[in-house]
């Protein structure tokens, strides 16, 4: 027993149920001195949920090193040498452990997220309903969006949380109890976020719009409390990662000499910094509509629902670039090794992902050309929309220029990373016509966003993201995936993939619209959605075998302890895997960090003991 | 050079042929409105600019993937490129003059759908969980169908009752979200004769997948003829027109009339009942009851159910519709 509290979040667990509990319990016990009816669900449980959420971080230890400063006590690093796996489980401040534990919340998150998919994407494979209720339709689709959010949202974390310090030669983070702190968060975030399945599920989409959400049960209260929780975590984390990239870079790396991924991860943190901020308070303003009748957004109180729509696409907009960005820049990075060539135009890349970043902030209210916001602020948003496909171009031409006269080799990575670039580009080219207003009309709420935005995600994110996977999982094992199973995955996924998006996208113009549990059988989709329920296994059958390579390559995968992709960088040139404060010796940057066919030039050198 | 070339000549044939394919494979619904019209012409230069952007990236990158890969037994590197800030400007200026003939292009065409017709014909929609209401306040008839005549503009105002739900026809090719407290206009043409269906498209809760009703444009002379038919119909009676309002209004849908359990206490045997409300007093659901609950639900919410679900139809009902709902909620025994 002891032996079982002894693990961090088991631990975390029981102090999260404790919380619940006392929450709910002094809501009640308020209630019963005020002479209410002592029971009501919803505050309880709102109550419960946070404090559940405040213990589960302080139970597992991540406040513990704070708690002891703020009491004038003296604080040590621990030596985590000695845990061995169990490191994993609890507080670790090992930027590198703290990334893994990112990374396998992320796969946990999506793998979740994505069965929700198949089981709403199988009641779509007909008309009428299958076996799901009305209700449980809603409430799966719904979850499937957010789910997957934060699932990108913490992979987004591991690989900068993993990478960054790595690539710039710093021992750890700037902050590590910030960032053991900010993924611990992010745990009992998602258990309260899919706790809402148990409070009556909701029915309001990933958007939750009200007066909709206003209404829906108390299941949307625990959606809108995870996602401000997971939030925060996003916010912390990016400041330590900003912090990081700024200060902590090895001798001679200036900015034009870092590796592109931290570029994107850059811009990714300064708009998760920023930004943020704008859909947890958009949420909670429809809790405090629920909990305490403030009526910012309904009518009846002269409230205005189109509000919530402007606070909520002020981040969610931005939100998109938060995903891709990080997974662009994984592209850039892993293209020069594949290719053996430099990286195209590398500072035109670079400066296009802060483009992407900062005009990103002004286009938000393209998904609102149908909501009946003012009339003529549809065309400035029009014009700025389009103006994005200027610095995503500069993107894919300087990819091409990359690959063009390259050794281009295709170990698996590189299919991944050429799938992206393939998945993205459609995803690039059906935006346009979302943008221009008078098109949109047609599309918007339609199949067509639906296919398009999957077509991003999936181009800009989870291709990228798998081929990360790939290329660092012997950096994290000291162990090399299977070649053979990586390339099932790959030929499972990519085709099955871009036909289930491009159907999508064709039975939306056609009249699907999205989000709706049942489709009308006069619009003859129904053989569409049939091939769309077999390319959905299809690809969720491609995802099976990758889970299953990562467990058997993790014990029994060829053992690769070298620089196995003949990179430059700097994580590369050390044995696998890393030792706990990454580098033994501090390097120097002495030249580009992309140079492949540049003979005798090297992109760090390691500096002799002093 | 002759790379080059051969790849110009590639982007060129593969730029017909996939905007070929693009035509052939019926992307899109028929075309029922004049907005429709100028829509369709705008996505087709849209399908043109895919069908180029995509050949020219897949042509080279495709052509790059043949031509250089590395050999077996090969082990140096590539062209060592690093870059032409010649080139980067060339693909930055050429795509930023396009955006901006695109959004020009695209500020024209909402222009265009969005002329305004004075003596275009006013219908008033209203929607609500989960239903369409229609008024037509020129000639003083309503109807659960959408009656439009042909080649006339409709001038659509419409509010919601409750939630936000959103007013779509494909055929029409625009779309308008409708949202509480407020009227928003919407401006089609119906250019076609024809059945259609409005199919609402913001989520709108449990049942939003089945929030569809039927669009019947018909010729100018069958529009008036079937206006007259509905100025002239004798008035039903207040149980019949009570039946009617529940389940055009949507009442149906929370509210069971077999006794089955549903988002809302059910009607069989309500009038004359006794009622536990969740203040822990007991009333009788006489008539009196059953219009406070109508007009205001929140004022007296039965144990075991939640406030703040049902909507306030206060301003959609008027006291003779009112009075009819009760009249049929009296005869469910």
């Amino acid at each position: 027993m002891r032996k079982l509290y002894s693990i961090g979040l088991i631990r975390g667990l029981l102090w999260q149920i404790l919380g619940t509990a006392i929450g709910i319990g002094i809501l009640t016990g308020i209630r019963i001195l005020l002479h209410l009816p002592a029971w009501k669900a919803e505050s309880a449980f709102v109550l419960g949920a946070l404090l559940g959420a405040l213990f589960f971080v302080y139970g597992i230890g991540a406040v513990d090193d704070w708690i002891k400063v703020a009491g004038g006590k003296e604080v040590h690093e621990p030596d985590e040498s000695s845990w061995g796996s169990m490191r994993y489980f609890g507080v670790s401040l090992d930027h590198k452990v703290v990334g893994i534990q990112y990374l396998v919340l992320s796969l946990v998150l999506m793998v979740v997220g994505g069965s929700f998919a198949m089981t709403f994407r199988t009641e779509l494979a007909n008309t009428g309903m299958q076996f799901l209720t009305l209700m449980e339709y809603n409430t799966l689709m719904s979850l499937h969006g957010m789910v997957m959010i934060i699932g990108i949202l913490v992979g987004v974390g591991a690989f900068m949380n993993y990478l960054i310090p790595m690539m710039i030669g710093a021992r750890d983070m700037a902050f590590p109890r910030l960032n053991a702190f900010s993924f611990w968060l992010a745990v009992p975030a998602s258990i309260i976020l899919l706790s809402s399945m148990a409070l009556g599920g909701f029915d309001t989409g990933w958007t939750g719009y009200p007066p909709l959400s206003a209404r829906a049960p108390i299941g949307i209260q625990m959606f809108f409390l995870g996602v401000s929780l997971a939030g925060m975590g996003t916010i912390l984390s990016s400041l330590n990662i900003i912090t990081t990239a700024l200060r902590m870079r090895a001798r001679g790396m200036t900015g034009f000499r870092l590796p592109i991924f931290v570029w994107g991860a850059l811009a990714t943190s300064l708009i998760s910094l920023t930004a943020t901020q704008l859909i947890g308070l958009s949420f909670q303003m429809v809790m405090f509509q629920r909990l305490f009748g403030m009526g910012f957004f309904d009518p009846a109180k002269g409230g205005n629902p189109i509000l919530f729509q402007h606070l909520f696409w002020f981040y969610s907009h931005p939100a998109v670039y938060v995903f891709v960005l990080p997974g662009l820049g994984i592209i850039s990075e892993l293209l020069p090794v594949f290719a053996r060539k430099p990286l195209y135009g590398y500072k035109w890349v670079a400066l296009s992902s802060f483009g992407i970043a900062l005009i990103g902030f002004l286009v938000w209210g393209h998904h609102m050309f149908a909501s009946g916001m003012a009339q003529y602020l549809r065309v400035p948003f029009m014009y700025s929309t389009l103006l994005v496909a200027v610095p995503t171009g500069v993107k894919f031409f300087s990819w091409l220029g990359t690959l063009w006269r390259g050794k281009i080799v295709f170990p698996v990575p590189m299919l991944f990373v050429l799938a992206g670039i393939i998945v993205f580009l459609l995803g690039g080219l059906t935006g346009p016509p979302n943008a221009t207003v008078a098109t949109d009309l047609h599309l918007t709420d339609t199949y067509f966003i639906v296919g398009h935005f999957h077509d991003t995600m999936f181009g800009g994110y989870v291709f990228p993201f798998f081929a990360a996977i790939y290329y660092w999982f012997p950096k994290m094992t000291g162990r090399r995936m299977n070649e053979t199973l990586g390339k099932i995955h790959f030929w499972l996924m990519a085709p099955a993939f871009i036909v289930l998006s491009s159907m999508m996208m064709r039975t939306g113009l056609l009249g699907m619209r999205r989000r709706i549990a049942d489709y009308d059988p006069t619009l003859n989709i129904t053989n569409d959605h049939r091939v769309m329920t077999v390319a959905g296994f299809l690809v969720a059958l491609g995802i099976l075998v990758f889970i299953i390579n990562a467990f058997w390559s993790r014990r029994n995968g060829e053992i690769a302890t070298g620089n196995i992709w003949n990179s430059r960088s700097p994580e590369w040139q050390v044995p696998s895997p890393m030792p706990v404060h990454n580098y033994d010796k501090p390097f120097e940057v002495v030249g580009e960090p992309y140079d492949y066919g540049l003979p005798g030039s090297v992109y760090v050198k390691f500096m002799e003991e002093e | 050079m002759k790379r080059y070339v051969i790849i110009f000549i590639l982007v060129i044939a593969s730029t017909f042929l996939i905007h070929a394919w693009l035509m052939s494979i019926g992307l899109f619904p028929i075309e029922a409105s004049a907005q429709s019209v100028a829509v369709d012409q705008l996505f087709h230069v849209h399908l043109w600019l895919i069908s180029f952007l995509f050949s020219l990236i897949m042509v080279t990158l495709v052509y790059s993937l043949i031509f250089f890969h590395r050999r077996k037994g090969e082990t140096g590197d590539g062209a060592y490129l690093t870059g032409n800030s010649t080139l980067e400007i060339t693909w930055t200026a050429i795509p930023l003059m396009a955006v901006l003939v695109l959004a020009y292009a695209g500020a024209r065409t909402l222009g265009a759908i969005q002329v305004i017709d004075p003596t275009a014909v006013q219908v008033k929609v209203t929607a609500g969980q989960w239903y369409w209401q229609y008024a037509y306040p020129d000639y003083g008839v309503t109807s659960t169908d959408l009656y439009l005549p042909v080649n006339l503009q409709i001038d659509l105002q419409m509010t919601s009752v409750d939630v936000i739900h959103s007013f779509w026809v494909p055929e029409f090719r625009v779309k308008q979200d409708i949202v509480p407290g407020r009227t928003v206009e919407l401006r089609v043409t119906p250019s076609l004769i024809g059945e259609y269906k409005v199919r609402c498209s913001e989520l709108c809760g449990l049942r939003h997948a089945y929030m569809e009703g039927l669009v019947e444009v018909v010729s100018q002379a069958n529009f008036e003829k079937w206006i007259a038919q509905q100025q002239s119909a004798a008035p039903p009676s207040p149980e019949l027109r009570g039946q009617q309002l529940a389940s055009s209004y949507g009442c149906v849908n929370c509210h069971s009339t077999d006794g089955s359990a549903k988002t809302g206490p059910t009607w069989l045997r309500l009038y004359n009942s006794s009622v536990k409300l969740s203040d822990g007093t007991t009333v009788t659901a006489d008539d009196n009851y059953l219009k406070t609950s109508i007009i205001n639900p929140n004022s007296q919410v039965v144990s075991g159910f939640s406030s703040n679900v049902m909507p306030d139809f206060s301003t959609v009902l008027d006291q003779t519709m009112v009075e009819s709902l009760v009249a049929y909620i009296k005869t469910l025994k």
